[in-house]
């Protein structure tokens, strides 16, 4: 008869080796994990919504610079768009990386057709990899709140 | 008995008279008659070996029978009866016979009784002769026994005087002599010295010439030679009133010398020196020399040389190991005072190398930290000065400590895995400042096949170069220097008596090093390499210099298992040094660069530290900002290259840029930053933060003037790792 933290917990563990095995975290993320303690425990909170917002932020950019058909600014874009892979390193959105990688690739050919799938998947790989960060923050929070400890997960 | 009266008158008739005589003798006859045979069965049966008893048998029934007719023939003078007159008859038939066979027996016996007589008499001549013989014998024995003896005694010492006393002593005594006398020759070989005597315990040391006609004589024969007892030889006391001096012999005993004494080959003696030994007889003794005892007297002068000459030979052989002995004693002092010497450099060695070098690095850190502060030019100049002098005094005695330990042969490599092509660059690097002042251009030739990580003693080959380059610019006025390194093979020139054979995991690395500078003369060549020699000309002298580097180098070659020579046309037409030295191939192809991360780093003590971080990108810009406040630092973030001219200041320590961005903006900001921090010490580190470490972007971070790069995203452990480093040796290259 398991108590209510330990249930939490270990669907908090099963839960984060979920979404590395399944790629959407990496090594990155273990890192920003440990830069998180007492004097900033917040951290990964922090640092995660303010990637989220500038993913926002720089498909907002790309879109509009992909809708202006004929004149599209590729440079415009591939600068967006390094940006993001360099965003996405930080804070190891895995997926997301290489789905840059890849947009990067389109823009350097400029290939319309190619950037646009890209958005597409970029835009909708970051929403789900946001709603999955933040079931995970819920549970941490149901874990604080019942009184237990949030567990060390090694992956 | 009856008594005879002397009456003449007859008181009987006369023929009554005649009768009574007869009738007396013939009673006395009979008496006779019969006591011989017995007292001759008596005496023959008292001897036994009387031979012819038959005869006595004989003989004695003759007289018995004789006797018996004289008895019978008392009764005849009276008228008797005819029984007495055949009784008479028979007796007289029976005598008759047996003395006629008697008669004849006789003529048997008489010549074998003669004989016998004859065979008594050779007998005994026989006898005395055997007796003689046996006299001879006996002596001889007693002889051949008084040698024995005589040459055990001689023989049973080693020592030449107890030889020579037992010698006389014993001739002495055996011979019951008076005097015995040896004379030995001189050094000189002209005269005979006294030696020894029997009787006299310190004789006079009187000496005869060795030419006298006795003398001669006595060396010209082997066997022992009567001499006159007045002979100057055999004069050896004041005489004393004796009136008959003794027989004097004299016999030589020959002096075999050492260098001829040949165990197979026995010299001639004719050649050589003789001692005279001479003995005498007691006085007024009438005793003469016997042959038996002149032949005792050779064959002990025999047995005295050769006990001489084995007594001369341990003489010698026990000096020659008193020498040794000597010569080993004084050998041990040297050597134990070698070691004491050695010992003592060794130690005074330790104490200045220690002692010395102490003080020497507080002058070189201080002078080194005071050129860091603010400096007026003529300060600066003389704090440049010192720090000078102090390096080249440090090298001075580093030179002399290796040397010395180069000489005892106790210096060994250092052996670890390096970056050859690095080091060539880092040695033109040092060289360079003073190559420019001079006006000389380096050049630097690295053959394509030469292996870039290689394993081998890199402080040692970095000394040998600096110190062939050093030389080249010191002694060059004018012209261009180069340095070339290559992998040599064995068809390449190389002195004749050095064969380079490349092994598998080996190599022969051969660096030349030609300049156009003084040259130096080729008979001067040799003597480069030896300690302390300069060539004299007086503008090499003034260059300083202790004239160790070039002998020092040579034994780090040697050591390196190589050979170095230098090769000039002479004064005035520059010279190439050339040097080969076997290194190690490595087998690590991807060696770090970076001076080693310590796993523990030992600048974790980052609190407080200032740092500055300018990124475009906010995501990162806050993850850097985290990793760094993690790690303790204060940290400024800048979005901007502008922002990040303005906002730098000298209390950062460490500038992290990031340049990712395509664009060359980003390394501008370096450019700008060097110029705005004129002063060394002020001016922060900047470390790249970038997404790839590929080698254009190293070498680009590098011409900017950047001192790390950092490939992004960094993790915590790497980013302590990096500046614990980088704030240690303030350079840092890569980082993964």
């Amino acid at each position: 008869m398991d108590t209510l933290v330990a249930q939490l917990q270990r669907q908090f563990r099963d839960y984060t080796i979920s979404l590395y095995h399944q790629g959407f975290l990496d090594d990155q993320f273990t890192e920003l994990k440990k830069l998180q303690d007492e004097c900033s425990p917040d951290f990964v909170a922090e640092v995660v919504s303010l990637f989220f917002e500038d993913c926002e932020k720089l498909i907002g950019n790309m879109a509009r610079a992909l809708d202006q058909t004929g004149n599209v600014d590729f440079s415009l874009v591939g600068s967006s768009v390094h940006q993001l892979k360099g965003s996405s390193s930080s804070v190891g959105a895995k997926r997301v990386k290489g789905l840059c990688v890849t947009f990067k690739e389109c823009c350097d050919s400029q290939s319309f057709e190619g950037c646009v799938r890209c958005l597409q998947q970029v835009d909708i790989e970051y929403k789900s990899l946001k709603a999955k960060l933040q079931d995970l923050f819920n549970l941490e929070q149901q874990i604080v709140q019942a009184g237990g400890r949030i567990p060390q997960v090694d992956i | 008995m009856m008594e005879v009266c002397n009456c003449i008158e007859p008181q009987w008739p006369a023929d009554e008279l005649l009768m009574k005589y007869q009738y007396i003798s013939d009673f006395f006859i009979a008496v006779a008659y019969f006591s011989i045979p017995l007292e001759l069965i008596y005496f023959v049966k008292k001897s036994a070996v009387f031979p012819y008893r038959w005869v006595l048998v004989q003989f004695g029934a003759f007289i018995v029978l004789c006797g018996a007719t004289h008895l019978i023939n008392l009764w005849t003078f009276t008228t008797h009866s005819r029984t007495v007159a055949l009784v008479m008859t028979t007796a007289k038939v029976l005598t008759a016979v047996v003395s006629c066979a008697t008669a004849l027996m006789l003529v048997h016996i008489i010549p074998d009784l003669l004989s016998v007589k004859t065979r008594e008499l050779f007998l005994k001549n026989k006898a005395a002769e055997l007796d003689r013989e046996m006299g001879l014998i006996r002596t001889q024995e007693e002889t051949g026994r008084h040698v024995r003896m005589l040459t055990h005694e001689i023989r049973s010492t080693l020592d030449r005087h107890t030889i020579l006393k037992t010698t006389l002593v014993e001739l002495g005594r055996t011979l019951a002599l008076e005097e015995c006398a040896l004379w030995m020759p001189t050094r000189t070989g002209l005269e005979l010295q006294l030696s020894y005597t029997l009787r006299q315990q310190h004789p006079v040391e009187y000496t005869v010439p060795i030419q006298l006609p006795v003398i001669n004589q006595v060396f010209g024969t082997s066997r022992a030679v009567k001499i006159s007892p007045n002979s100057p030889v055999a004069r050896l006391r004041p005489v004393s009133g004796k009136y008959l001096l003794g027989e004097v012999v004299a016999v030589r005993v020959p002096l075999l010398h050492l260098s001829n004494f040949q165990i197979n080959d026995w010299p001639e003696l004719s050649t050589k020196r003789y001692a005279l030994m001479v003995l005498m007889l007691p006085s007024d003794s009438a005793r003469q020399w016997h042959v038996h005892e002149l032949e005792l007297v050779e064959v002990v002068a025999d047995q005295v040389a050769v006990a001489l000459s084995h007594a001369a030979i341990l003489e010698e052989s026990m000096r020659a190991r008193d020498l040794l002995m000597e010569q080993n004693v004084a050998l041990d002092i040297a050597r134990r005072e070698a070691e004491t010497a050695i010992r003592a450099r060794n130690d005074f060695l330790a104490v200045m190398n220690h002692e010395m070098r102490t003080p020497m690095h507080a002058i070189i850190a201080l002078s080194s930290l005071l050129q860091e502060t603010e400096l007026t030019p003529e300060q600066r100049l003389m704090v440049e000065t010192v720090l000078k002098s102090s390096s080249l005094l440090a090298t001075l005695m580093n030179d002399v400590l290796d040397l010395s330990r180069l000489e005892d042969g106790s210096l060994q490599l250092e052996l670890g895995t390096f970056n050859l092509h690095t080091l060539f660059r880092e040695v033109l690097n040092l060289i360079k400042p003073i190559a420019v002042v001079k006006k000389l251009p380096i050049t630097l030739n690295l053959a394509p096949d030469l292996p870039e990580f290689v394993v081998g003693d890199e402080k040692r080959l970095m000394q040998i170069i600096l110190n062939i380059v050093g030389n080249a610019v010191k002694f060059s006025k004018q012209g261009s220097i180069s340095v070339t390194a290559l992998v040599t093979k064995s068809d390449n020139r190389a002195p004749p008596d050095f064969f380079v054979v490349p092994t598998g995991s080996h190599f022969y690395l051969r660096v030349k090093v030609k300049d156009l500078g003084a040259g130096i003369n080729p008979q001067d060549i040799p003597k480069l390499f030896t300690k302390f020699a300069q060539t004299q000309s007086l503008a090499t002298r003034s260059s300083g210099g202790s004239g160790l580097g070039l002998a020092i180098s040579k034994r780090f070659v040697n050591l390196m298992e190589g050979n170095i020579w230098i090769e000039s046309e002479g004064v005035g037409k520059g010279c190439t040094a050339i040097f080969d030295v076997k290194l190690g191939i490595s087998n690590e192809s991807k060696q770090s660069g970076i001076p080693k991360v310590p796993a523990n780093p030992q600048h974790v003590n980052f609190a407080g530290l200032k740092v500055l971080v300018m990124d475009e990108n906010g995501v990162s810009r806050m993850v850097t900002k985290g990793l760094l406040v993690h790690l303790g630092c204060e940290v400024t973030t800048v979005s901007s290259s502008e922002e990040c001219l303005r906002v730098v200041s000298h209390e950062h320590r460490v500038v992290f840029m990031d340049v990712c961005t395509p664009g060359v903006e980003n390394y501008q900001i370096a450019l700008r930053i060097h110029e705005k921090f004129t002063k060394r010490h002020q001016r922060p580190l900047l470390v790249a933060l970038t997404g790839n470490t590929d080698k254009s972007t190293k070498e680009r971070c590098m011409s900017f003037g950047l001192d790390g790069v950092l490939l992004k995203p960094v993790s915590l452990d790497n980013m302590r790792n990096v500046l614990s480093d980088l704030l240690e040796h303030r350079v840092l290259y890569e980082a993964m």
